[in-house]
């Protein structure tokens, strides 16, 4: 049991090294580099799901060396893995497993450094998930962030990946030194890098300025991470020019994990020493609604169905935010079924947007108007997905956000419901309008869009020059992930996942496991734990969100039509060159506002907490 | 801890700021993240530091003489090895940039955004 801690990332590690070492024997040989890869990436699943299964509960720690700590003091290096972390990972390890046989026809040439490059990947976003160490948090953070970066710059020879990936890398690393700073700071106030034992200091101690400083330098490397508002410029310009099979893992894990890595923080390390709960708690949740705002009237200008689906990803990671922000047991568990639901729907997007690239050579939704509507499978994926992504019950979208908006409610914020089904509609709106025009040929022909069109440069092929017909190891992955993320709603998750959110949040149980050793089975909640389940309001919320999206994309089909607009409306033109600018691309911009949010957040932080 | 090594922390982490947002060249660009990086150096090893203390290493020094935390040490070499990747792939991007639209101007590269 415990080997399969430290395998589940040497393993990959060490088939990346070793394949980059039989390079030469393997050139001309493309199928065995796919099949160790897939193999590989699904081994890891399987280990990661049986630690899952193995947690019972509590966290599982595995010490490397086997350095447990002395008298409560760490002095080694631990990966503690609780039922919600080893899930995050195993879903990260699915989705590579998916992408990768999804591009096993997908490529014109695949290099081995792909295959490498998707394994080291795998390897940082597991470490990140499982360690228990706040140094290490940030080495798994930059080996993922590094794979990242070459993989978005996977064809250099064209325009984009160029600047997005220079975009993502600078913006990216400016955020991982700051989080560097923070744990700096706190290692010289505390003298231990362990979680659990920064944690055990600061809250035996009143918080003083610097642990503030420290958490604010943390968590504001994590935002940039996570692509929230400012921090989020870097996403969109990174995900249009990756390949497709990397842009799920981008939307589905890389960034849900900043979000992750936000929570383990926080309950592991500041949550009891800092205190103002109700203050931090109303910081999250205003960053999350910003976020989902924000992104949602993005997505829906968008006609670039990359970008579309980048700025709905953004949307999204400002909900689970605000759901994890609520910093209770029930909106951290909807926050983590949410996740896993989006993951699997935006993963079938991105695929079925990439079957599309394979055979028509376009992601521009106004060119590919009606052109696909002989890719029949793809177009029913990419629908139901639309659908699964506007919380169509039984989608396991629907149940997590009706957790978090269920928390809302019974917190006093009743508006917090309308705003999110406002972005789900329009998020969900806007991939419903490509699905009703590109598959079906639904709508007007555009004619007189060449302004938004002029936005969404043709992007060449990525692929197989045979296009004659979609393989089937590129329908197979999203049908499963569809068929996922239905499973995932019919499913009585709600007892077991709340559990794991209490346990989540029990800092004095995590920090008993980890540095002596005890099993914490049933942690207590300090707040009262609600029922978890199906409810008869969030099906109906779940239905108005799905049936307003199909409206929204109707109306945006057929909007020439309308007698409003049928008089010659256009979008100020002011209005849209501001919202372009916004989105320049430069990498100073991106810099500049990732500053200004640092500021606006200490400042606040400052103000809150004395 | 003396405040002095965090005074130069921000001075550092600032000019780097201060280049990166301003600048007009990647490879200058790419020169300011390093500088970035190397304030989080000087803050490890500020951190760590013990005035009047000897190198952490117990060969010929009495025991119990005070020494320099090693751990931090241990972080900031970890550190370099992380600048050293990122480092080398985005000079490598630049590079590729530079030979596809001769320019090294993030400005001019935006326009070629995908």
């Amino acid at each position: 049991m415990d080997q399969l801690f430290a395998l589940s990332v040497v393993v990959p590690l060490l088939v990346a090294a070793a394949l980059v070492g039989v390079k030469p024997l393997l050139s001309g040989r493309r199928r065995v580099l796919d099949a160790v890869a897939v193999l590989t990436a699904a081994s890891v699943t399987v280990m990661l799901l049986v630690i899952m299964a193995r947690t019972d509960g509590g966290d599982a720690v595995y010490w490397f060396a086997g350095f447990r700590p002395v008298r409560g003091i760490a002095i080694g290096i631990d990966f503690a893995a609780g039922p919600l972390s080893a899930g995050l990972a195993a879903l990260a390890a699915l989705l590579v497993t998916a992408s990768m046989i999804f591009s096993w026809r997908y490529f014109q040439q695949v290099a081995t450094f792909y295959h490498v490059l998707m394994l080291t990947f795998l390897a940082g976003m597991t470490g990140f998930c499982l360690t228990g160490d706040i140094f290490d948090l940030f080495v798994w953070f930059e080996l993922m962030g590094v794979s990242a970066y070459a993989l978005t710059a996977y064809r250099p020879e064209e325009r984009g990946p160029i600047q997005g990936a220079l975009n993502f890398a600078i913006t990216n690393s400016v955020g991982a030194y700051i989080s560097l700073s923070g744990i700096a700071l706190i290692y010289g106030r505390t003298g231990a890098l362990n979680m659990a034992q920064i944690g055990a200091y600061i809250s035996r101690h009143p918080p003083d300025r610097l642990v503030v400083v420290a958490f604010l330098l943390i968590i504001a490397g994590l935002l940039v991470k996570s692509a929230i508002v400012p921090f989020h410029f870097w996403l969109a310009d990174a995900h249009a020019v990756a390949p497709t099979p990397v842009c799920v893992l981008f939307s589905g894990v890389m960034v849900e994990l900043g979000l992750y890595g936000i929570a383990r923080v926080y309950w592991s390390m500041f949550g009891t020493a800092l205190g103002h709960r109700a203050a931090i708690s109303h910081v999250f949740l205003a960053l999350g609604v910003l976020t989902a705002v924000v992104g949602a009237l993005f997505c829906f200008r968008e006609r670039h169905i990359k970008r579309l689906l980048a700025f709905s990803t953004i949307s999204h990671a400002g909900m689970f935010l605000a759901g994890i922000g609520l910093l209770t047991p029930l909106g951290l568990a909807g926050a983590a079924v949410y996740v896993a639901g989006h993951a699997m729907v935006k993963g079938v997007l991105f695929l079925c947007t990439g079957i599309v690239l394979h055979r028509l050579g376009s992601v521009n939704e106004t060119l590919l108007h009606g052109r696909a509507r002989h890719l029949r499978i793809t177009g029913v994926l990419f629908t139901l997905a639309g659908l699964g992504l506007a919380d169509l019950p039984p989608f396991g979208t629907f149940l997590g956000k009706g957790w978090i908006e269920d928390t809302g409610e019974s917190h006093g914020m009743m508006w917090l419901t309308p705003v999110f089904i406002l972005c789900t509609i329009l998020a969900g709106g806007a991939v419903l309008r490509v699905a009703g025009g590109v598959f079906y040929g639904l709508g007007d022909p555009p004619a007189e869009e060449q302004r938004m069109a002029r936005g969404a440069n043709e992007e060449t092929s990525e692929t197989d020059a045979d296009r004659q017909r979609t393989p089937l190891t590129m329908l197979i992955p999203p049908t499963v992930l569809v068929a996922v993320a239905i499973a995932i709603g019919l499913t009585p998750l709600g007892p077991a996942v709340e559990a794991a959110a209490v346990r989540f949040q029990d800092q004095a149980a995590y920090n008993a496991t980890v540095l002596h050793g005890a099993h914490v089975a049933h942690p207590v909640s300090p707040f009262p734990v609600e029922a978890a389940g199906i409810t008869v309001p969030g099906v109906v919320r779940g239905l108005v969100s799905a049936v307003g999206a199909l409206l929204l994309a109707y109306l945006a089909l057929y909007r020439r039509r309308l007698p409003v607009l049928r008089r010659g409306y256009q979008p100020r033109v002011g209005l849209s060159a501001l919202a372009e600018g916004f989105q320049s691309g430069v990498i100073n911009d991106s810099v500049t506002w990732l500053v200004f949010g640092l500021a606006c957040l200490g400042g606040v932080l400052a103000l809150i907490i004395r | 801890m003396q405040i002095f090594p965090f005074i130069v922390v921000v001075w550092i982490v600032g000019a780097g700021l201060y280049g990166i947002v301003t600048s007009r060249d990647l490879i200058h660009q790419i020169i300011c993240l390093i500088v970035v990086q190397s304030s989080t150096y000087v803050l490890l090893l500020g951190v760590g530091y013990v005035t009047g203390a000897v190198a952490p290493y117990f060969n010929d020094v009495p025991v119990h003489t005070p020494a320099v935390d090693p751990v931090v040490q241990a972080l900031a070499l970890t550190d370099v090895v992380v600048e050293a990747a990122v480092t080398a792939l985005l000079l490598a991007i630049a590079i590729q940039a530079h030979k596809r639209f001769g320019t090294l101007d993030p400005h001019d590269l935006a326009e070629f955004k995908g």
